[in-house]
């Protein structure tokens, strides 16, 4: 059994004041997760992530298509008995304090009383709140405010955990939390879906993404086969290279940039690495190192964005597209 | 169902934690204090003046209360998000609606028994007694409960489908028109336009006849109120807040969450 399955997904907003059209903010979207899998959903702002979230979730109803949770059709909410939500930039009650917030949040789950106060304390030392626990939520800074909602997302232990935005508005420090609490939660074997802009998080803890650009998938796998499907170039470094032979690699379009007495050349064509090492090698330099330099999922993704926001009429522009980095 | 508890658990602890909800109880036990100074300066009626100035603090406080709480119930839930956080665990939407009134009702029911006690010690410090015969403010009490509770039913059906100040304004207008719809339906039979005597009786079937719940200065002047009515009122009241509310939870099933 799948953790989640779209076919189809679309949804469209009602726009205007008295003449209502449809705005599509999600077109199509299939996608399958399996349980276990850290999956993260990626776009530039209003790409359709948090639609998509809140589609699944049961907040906005689909204007076509269908999706399943955990198996259960989406307005079956006993499929929430099995899943935890973080919502993007979490406003959680102020006059309650973190503890006092963890035990509602398990009461409707209809937890018992004493399994509430166990997983509530277990949970706060778990995201570092143990200090904090009769302090009143107003008085939290947002990276605490972020970790509460982390640990109410994991108050009923469940099998799927939503996390939307999880470090948006965080420091490093912050950042680094969270991502560990995710690495914690796939080591336990639970499902992650997670929605997010920043790219370096996805390509440290995804097992698989999707491309989302203006309510349209543009690619959905395994990040690992995502950023294999090119290598950019070949950089190799040289230890004191005459000029004549920098001059000659030139002819197979690599730039060199010098450091100290090394020289980085950077060799576009991954056919060419053999017949320039040769030539290395026989004007008697030598060679410190030779990397493949990969496609990062950034360049992946601004391409894929920017070729569809050229589709789309170009609407999208290219600084919105690692914001938060 | 049994998400309601704690829902309404949870909605009497945010209104009990919040300043608004003190000023107004000490608001009220001051005008208790005003209704003893006035009645030490009337001669003959000192209870009478306590005894309608201290209900009327009691239904106006408590108004005030079920307004300024009751518009926040869903309303600031949607405008703060937190609703993302309530409806992703498993619960099913009439049960957030229901929860949310039952637990500010729970929270006006605790404030008038404050309140009301207080009536008790100003009228003591007053009359210097208390006997059987002073417990028929009691049934008024709890005629303005059930206003109350109707009420705070209206501020949850506005906040389906209002903005905050707008189930404030929305509410508070029924309340207003509520007392007065005898009124208008004299108006209405006393007229000669057909259309003013339509919209007069469809507004007197529509709206909540708040007056049949007022018997504030007939209690006061020493009026007693019957069984058969305490009855008819309950039921009237509990019908008008099964429509409220079941319109509320109809609403709010349809609606989404951006």
């Amino acid at each position: 059994m799948l953790a989640i399955e779209t076919t189809n997904l679309t949804k469209d907003y009602p726009v205007g004041f008295w003449r209502k059209r449809p705005k599509r903010v999600l077109e199509g979207l299939s996608i399958q997760v399996e349980k276990g899998e850290v999956f993260g959903l990626l776009g530039p702002n209003g790409a359709g992530k948090s639609t998509t979230l809140k589609i699944l979730l049961h907040l906005v109803f689909p204007s076509s298509g269908t999706a399943r949770i955990l198996g259960k059709e989406l307005h079956d909410v006993s499929a929430h008995e099995r899943i935890g939500f973080l919502p993007e930039n979490p406003y959680f009650y102020d006059n309650l304090t973190a503890e006092e917030f963890l035990n509602y949040a398990g009461a409707l789950f209809s937890l018992p009383a004493a399994e509430r106060r166990s997983r509530t304390g277990r949970l706060l030392e778990q995201v570092g709140l143990t200090g904090s626990r009769n302090l009143q939520v107003r008085k939290f800074s947002k990276g605490m405010v972020q970790r509460l909602g982390i640990a109410q997302a994991l108050i009923n232990d469940p099998e799927l955990v939503f996390l939307d935005e999880p470090m948006s508005g965080l420091d490093p420090l912050g950042r680094r939390e969270v991502r560990d609490l995710i690495l914690g939660l796939k080591e336990q074997g639970k499902t992650v879906f997670f929605s997010t802009h920043i790219l370096s998080d996805a390509e440290m803890l995804c097992d698989r993404v999707a491309i989302l650009n203006l309510g349209r998938m543009q690619g959905c796998g395994e990040l690992k086969e995502m950023l294999a499907m090119g290598i950019a170039s070949t950089e190799i470094v040289i230890e004191s290279p005459r000029q004549e032979l920098l001059d000659e690699l030139k002819s197979y379009g690599g730039d060199s940039v010098r450091t100290g007495d090394r020289v980085r050349v950077e060799i576009p064509k991954e056919s060419d690495v053999p017949a320039v090492l040769g030539r290395i090698l026989q004007a008697g330099a030598r060679i410190v190192s030779v990397n493949p330099v990969k496609i990062s999922l950034e360049d992946y993704f601004l391409a894929q964005v920017a070729k569809d926001s050229r589709e789309s009429g170009g609407k999208e522009s290219r600084a919105q597209l690692t914001g938060g980095r | 169902m049994n998400r309601i508890i704690p829902i309404a658990f949870h909605t009497f602890k945010e209104a009990v934690r919040d300043k608004v909800l003190y000023n107004l109880i000490i608001f009220a036990l001051l005008m208790f204090g005003c209704a003893i100074l006035f009645s030490s300066i009337s001669v003959g009626i000192e209870e009478i003046i306590v005894i309608d100035l201290g209900l009327s603090s009691i239904s106006v406080f408590g108004l005030i209360m079920a307004i300024f709480i009751g518009i926040g119930l869903v309303s600031k839930e949607i405008e703060r998000r937190t609703i993302f956080h309530i409806l992703s665990k498993p619960v099913r939407r009439f049960e957030f609606i229901i929860g949310k009134y039952l637990g500010l009702v729970f929270t006006l029911f605790v404030n008038t028994i404050i309140m009301t006690v207080g009536f008790y010690i100003a009228l003591f410090y007053q009359t210097r007694r208390l006997d059987a015969g002073d417990l028929a403010p009691l049934a008024t009490i709890y005629f303005i409960l059930l206003q109350l509770a109707i009420v705070v039913a209206l501020a949850i059906f506005f906040s389906c489908i209002s903005t905050p100040i707008m189930t404030a304004v929305f509410t508070f207008c029924v309340f207003v028109i509520g007392h007065l719809l005898s009124e208008m339906r004299w108006l209405g039979e006393a007229t000669h336009s057909a259309v003013v005597k339509k919209v007069t009786a469809v507004l007197y079937y529509l709206l909540p006849n708040l007056s049949d719940f007022d018997f504030i200065t007939r209690t006061a002047h020493g009026e007693k109120i019957s069984g058969a009515l305490i009855l008819s009122d309950s039921l009237y009241a509990l019908l008008y807040v099964t429509v409220l509310i079941s319109a509320s939870i109809l609403i709010f099933e349809e609606r989404e969450f951006r």
